[in-house]
């Protein structure tokens, strides 16, 4: 499943970089791209894990950029 | 301005006013001190919390960390002032960099400004304003002089003229009437027009164009992975140099002093930071991508943008795409010198036909036929047409017509299809049809060849003779003729395989029938977007008009993105490692650290803000 969230208060572009990576970590997810410019997430997901995968990436967000908002 | 931006306005004009009563009022030692403390700590604080709290989460390394690394390490070496300056410094140049950040995306979202706000429904005699979200397939809308065509639909009143300059980046108007399809994104200029939807919001022309328009920067560019990758780099080698700098040298060496070397770490600590380069690039391509659409080209990611570039082998699909993919009168002769009398008795035997060439012929003809005076008319299939007009006998056709009924012609060697035309039995002229090159199709290969394109190529179904004239006619090095959809995937294949290394192979359709071959080349350009949802979906590049010079002009912005993300990328990593060596060496203060930090990267987003500009003034 792809799906777009918009992202608020991400402030520089490394961090933007370092939540991209870790993103990818997650288990579920095929694809994160963290969009700096058009402050956006897109998340390719496997679609059973969905649930699983969005809490995990407030969880790992929360640790990286405590600031930035996604809107889910 | 952000809420968060003016707040970080205001803290760094106190702590400026802190500052400078530090630097200039005649203070005792010990308030003077005080006075940088305060404020340090009102633009540093934050800094200093996330740094802590970062820390806490196993997240070393970042910005916020290096700079309190090096404030507090300044504080150690007793430079109260000096802490003080590089703290408020490394705020200034934040607020600036997040200041350019957001003045560039504004200025690009504003070139993609053309989501439509409402729409005016007709309820029964009551016109309401709602969102477009909230309008149903088979709605009647309104639209008003001055308001932007919200839905995609079929006009059942009125006449106007669009102006499609948001779509197309063209600003010729274009005239519609009851029974023109509409395109959502146009603004209607002239006339009122009712309109009944034919989409719904969500998969309406305008949605779609966004849609894609915002997520393209998703797919990265080579050079946009390559910045990644090194910043990850980047950073741990320089603080480790940073460390090792401050424990060595004074360790092995007499002579050196402990707190002269700590100050050189300080500087190496704080050019450490990565965001100059991290943010050049994306942005550089960003606004590529912006120019872009503003010449209505949308380009569905950096990565393509990136190859438009590299450009090496161009192949073209002929009709639709290098052709108007219309057939017109090109030429008429007469035995008897009265080419429009040959002319007028083509469109007549045409009278009833709706065949392309029928049409073309009418259209030639252009005056209105009394469908009264054609008698007996009988279609010979794949042939042509025989008939009664004015009491003749009039034979109509290809040529094979002509042979069955004994005619005797002339035999031709021309490119096009041709219609002869006989009376009683005699030859008396023929017209010659064939579809019209377009008007900026000599010059787009002519531009095409110039900026490094090695090789061109058309694909064409039609027949050879026609694919040569044609070729021959553009300057098109290589032609493969008379293919069928499958052959044209084949000759693609063979084609890629005969690219030199690094070179793109770039496909050019009109998204009809091509999709497998849009999808297998590099990067698949489809042309004449509006309306085609096929189109949009299959290609890598849509160009919304249907001109072939928009190809040169989306390599043109291709390069110019490139090499503003080169020159952004040499300059940053330039500077910082200048920095670097004169940090080391003892030479570079901690106001050039942090001017290699925040600095550089204003300068690199106010270059890369002209990747915005790079598309034809119009």
């Amino acid at each position: 499943m792809l799906k777009t969230y918009k992202l608020e208060n991400l402030d520089c572009a490394h961090c933007a970089a370092k939540l991209e990576s870790a993103f990818n970590e997650i288990e579920g997810v095929i694809k994160a791209s963290v969009n700096f410019m058009a402050q956006k997430l897109v998340l390719e997901m496997e679609d059973e894990k969905v649930d699983s995968v969005l809490k995990e990436v407030e969880k790992v967000k929360n640790k990286i950029e405590p600031d930035c908002e996604i809107i889910f | 301005m952000t809420k968060k931006l003016k707040r970080n306005l205001k803290l760094i004009l106190i702590a400026l006013i802190f500052f400078m009563v530090g630097m200039l009022a005649p203070l005792p030692d010990i308030y003077e001190k005080g006075v940088f403390v305060i404020s340090f700590l009102i633009v540093g604080l934050p800094i200093l919390k996330r740094a802590g709290k970062n820390i806490i989460h196993g997240q070393v390394f970042d910005e916020n960390f290096l700079m309190s690394l090096a404030t507090i390490g300044a504080f150690a070496l007793q430079d109260f002032a000096e802490a003080a300056a590089v703290m408020l410094f490394y705020q200034v140049g934040e607020f600036f960099q997040s200041y350019a950040v957001n003045q560039s995306r504004k200025s690009i979202a504003e070139l993609m400004d053309i989501r439509p706000d409402y729409a005016n429904l007709q309820k029964g005699e009551e016109i309401i304003k709602v969102s477009p979200e909230e309008v149903k397939v088979g709605d009647l809308i309104v639209i008003r002089p001055g308001e932007r065509v919200p839905l995609d639909g079929e006009i059942v009143e009125g006449f106007s003229s669009l102006d499609t300059a948001a779509l197309t980046g063209e600003s010729l108007p274009r005239d519609v009437e009851k029974g023109d399809e509409v395109v959502s994104g146009c603004i209607n200029q002239t006339g009122v027009l009712t309109v009944k939807v034919s989409k719904e919001f969500a998969n309406s022309t305008i949605v779609k164009i966004l849609d894609l328009v915002e997520n393209a920067s998703s797919k990265k560019a080579n050079l946009e992975n390559f910045i990644t990758r090194f910043a990850r780099y980047y950073t741990p080698t320089v603080v480790i140099v940073a460390v090792l700098l401050a424990i060595l040298p004074p360790m092995f060496m007499a002579s050196e002093t402990f707190s002269d070397w700590l100050y050189r770490a300080i500087t190496f600590l704080v050019i450490s930071c990565p965001c100059a380069l991290v943010i050049s690039v994306p942005l550089s391509f960003f606004g590529g991508l912006g120019a872009a659409s503003k010449a209505g080209i949308l380009i569905k990611g950096s990565n393509y943008l990136e190859a438009l570039a590299h450009a090496e082998t161009i192949v073209f699909d002929k009709t639709g795409t290098l052709t108007k993919g219309n057939f017109k009168v090109m030429d008429i002769h007469a035995t008897n010198g009265h080419p429009e009398k040959v002319l007028e008795t083509a469109a007549y035997a045409e009278a009833f036909s709706t065949h392309p060439i029928a049409l073309s012929i009418k259209e030639a003809y252009g005056k209105k036929i009394d469908e009264k005076k054609v008698a007996d008319l009988q279609e010979i299939h794949g042939q042509g047409m025989t008939l009664r007009l004015k009491n003749k006998h009039i034979a109509v056709g290809n040529v094979r017509l002509m042979q069955n009924l004994n005619i005797e012609c002339p035999k031709l060697n021309v490119i096009g299809t041709v219609i002869f035309v006989a009376e009683e039995g005699k030859y008396v002229g023929h017209l010659v049809i064939a579809d019209e090159i377009k008007e900026d199709a000599a010059h787009a290969l002519q531009i095409l060849k110039e900026n490094g394109v090695s090789r061109t190529v058309m694909l064409t179904g039609d027949r050879k003779e026609i694919a040569l004239k044609i070729a021959e006619e553009l300057r098109i090095d290589k032609v493969y003729a008379e293919l069928l959809p499958v052959d044209k995937v084949n000759q693609l294949e063979e084609i890629l395989a005969n690219k030199e290394q690094g070179g793109q192979l770039i496909y050019v359709g009109d998204g009809i029938n091509d999709a497998p071959v849009l999808a297998r080349s590099d990067v698949g350009i489809a042309m004449g977007g509006i309306g085609s949802d096929a189109a949009i979906e299959a290609a890598d590049v849509v160009i919304m008009t249907d001109e072939p010079s928009k190809i040169a002009e989306a390599m043109k912005i291709s390069a110019g993105t490139l090499a503003i993300a080169r020159q952004n990328v040499v300059f940053a990593i330039g500077v910082k490692l200048i920095i670097l060596g004169l940090g080391a060496l003892g030479y570079a203060s901690i106001w050039a650290a942090v001017f290699a930090d925040v600095g550089v990267a204003v300068i690199a987003i106010l270059n890369a803000m002209r990747a915005l500009f790079l598309a034809n003034k119009k």
